[in-house]
């Protein structure tokens, strides 16, 4: 029974692990970007979310409904500003400018927040759980999230095959100068990926304060978890994604039961099995 | 003779240091089929891609309607009305034969052609709609090409060597249709390889070679000896 709860306790983990990894995909699927930067960005939602419950003393979970719009045109702005000039054949610039964004968001955190470690407050929500069965207990606010992230990752899904959006989107992946043919705009079709990967970063970052303590220095570590999810996956489907956050989150849930000093070893060991195994991930995109 | 459409004018294109074409000029009526042709390599696509707008040039190297267009970049371009079917089809591998075809009119310039005028001029795209568009023949995945550019209501239609990897059939087959985009009153640039396919379906000719017109003249006009020195060079 213990060890029931334990797996599903780590398949809701896997659900923000997910999240973490829905934007990092859709970045890399739209326009090859690998973006060093995307856990600081995480953490900074987390602060913009901690400023916006502080001003206006709102629910962070409500928050997520005013720090999503501010992270995505951070997003827009970002990506016109900068990142498409990082952009072309050679994937090594954008991989340097994310690196040194990274570097300047941590320290920037760092100089307004300072160091101290720093929570969002939920209210009772934190604390709430039901019992599935017998000596299983599920807490609210996990399975909040794991509801939360299969939307998230439903919803890009639908957006990527069922709007014009996502058309554009999956046109510009395909062959960018072909889509510009078409009259998209490839810098304005990156803003707008990026603007939703951040909008989904907002997500992230709120349910990731809720849940833990955080603090400028902690985002590099959430770019490896969703790095590994989105490998795990593949590059496929957003719902592969879900698949690598889940098997991660399960494998760091076993291992943090088995010692508690393996819970992110066990996690990487599981990455490492999969990239061993089967290095196009489970979910793969099919080679037409 | 009416006002054209289209005029290029001294235009010079580069890749880089190399340089493609070499003071080029070319003029297009409304409603008018020109066809280019020349040897592999002459500056036949680099042509196309520059009216297109895929590769930029001088702003006053290009006119369309009557305004200089040399810089603008390709999604300004077809929101004009230029259209191009690029080289080798490229159609969106992730994208349905559907979606392509939708993806070319995502602008939303009005005009004669739908969807459903598309799938009247190339019946066999409506029962494949759904389909990948990679799964469809050569010949089907060229009149998708052509479909999705037509898709933007263009006045203007650059056609780079859509005979290209066809069989004969197939080829009069493509060739068929064009007379009824013309009828729209879409005028048409050629690009080939295929002499004889070119001078049938178009009023007026470019030779080109090594990045210069070598020879330019109405398609009835110009002799097979003409066209044979303008091409290898004489």
């Amino acid at each position: 029974m213990e060890w029931v709860n334990i797996i599903i306790q780590g398949v809701l983990i896997g659900g923000l692990y997910a999240m973490f990894a829905a934007g990092l995909a859709l970045i890399f699927g739209v326009m090859r970007l690998v973006n060093i930067a995307h856990g600081d960005l995480i953490v900074l939602a987390a602060y913009v979310a901690l400023m916006t419950t502080d001003t206006i003393g709102l629910n962070p979970l409500l928050a997520i409904i005013i720090v999503a719009p501010i992270m995505a045109a951070i997003g827009y702005a970002l990506q016109r500003a900068l990142l498409n000039r990082t952009l072309g054949d050679d994937l090594l610039p954008p991989l340097l400018v994310t690196f040194g964004l990274s570097v300047i968001i941590q320290n920037a955190l760092l100089e307004v927040f300072t160091a101290d470690s720093r929570r969002l407050k939920a209210g009772a929500i934190e604390v709430a759980s039901f019992p599935l069965f017998e000596g299983v207990w599920i807490g609210v606010l996990p399975l909040l999230q794991f509801a939360v992230a299969i939307a998230v990752i439903g919803g890009l899904q639908l957006l990527f095959y069922r709007t014009a959006l996502g058309r554009a989107f999956r046109a510009t992946s395909d062959d960018q100068a072909v889509a510009q043919l078409m009259g998209l705009d490839n810098r304005h079709v990156f803003a707008l990926a990026m603007a939703l990967s951040l909008a989904v970063i907002a997500v992230a970052g709120v349910f990731l304060a809720v849940r833990t303590n955080f603090d400028p220095a902690i985002g590099p570590a959430r770019l490896i978890f969703g790095f590994e999810a989105v490998i795990i996956g593949g590059l496929g489907s957003m719902w592969g994604t879900l698949a690598g956050g889940i098997i991660l989150g399960v494998s760091q849930a076993i291992g943090a039961q088995i010692n508690p000093g393996w819970q992110l070893l066990a996690g990487h060991l599981a990455f490492l099995l999969i990239l061993a195994l089967r290095p196009e991930g489970l979910f793969p995109k099919v080679q037409t | 003779m009416p006002e054209p459409l289209l005029e290029v004018r001294a235009l010079d294109a580069f890749y880089g240091d190399f340089q493609a074409l070499f003071g080029v000029s070319l003029d297009a009526a409304p409603g008018e089929v020109v066809a280019v042709i020349g040897a592999n390599g002459a500056g036949k696509s680099t042509l196309l891609k520059c009216i297109a707008g895929a590769i930029r040039s001088r702003r006053d190297a290009v006119w369309f309607e009557g305004a200089p267009i040399g810089d603008q970049p390709a999604h300004a371009v077809v929101a004009r009305g230029i259209a191009l079917v690029p080289e080798g089809r490229r159609l969106f591998p992730s994208l349905s034969v559907e979606e392509n075809l939708i993806i070319g009119g995502q602008l939303g310039r009005g005009g004669p052609w739908s969807l459903a005028r598309i799938y009247d001029l190339f019946p066999v795209l409506a029962e494949r709609r759904h389909l990948p568009s990679t799964s469809l023949s050569g010949g089907q995945q060229q009149m998708v090409a052509i479909g999705r550019a037509l898709m933007s209501n263009p006045k203007l239609l650059l056609c780079d060597e859509i005979s290209l990897g066809l069989a004969p059939i197939v080829i009069r087959e493509v060739y068929a249709r064009l007379p009824a985009i013309v009828a729209e009153g879409c005028s048409l640039i050629i690009v080939e390889q295929d002499i004889v396919q070119a001078l049938k379906a178009a009023a007026r000719v470019y030779c080109l070679q090594e990045g210069r017109v070598a020879l330019t003249g109405a398609a009835a006009s110009l002799t097979r000896e003409a066209i044979s020195a303008a091409y290898f060079g004489a």
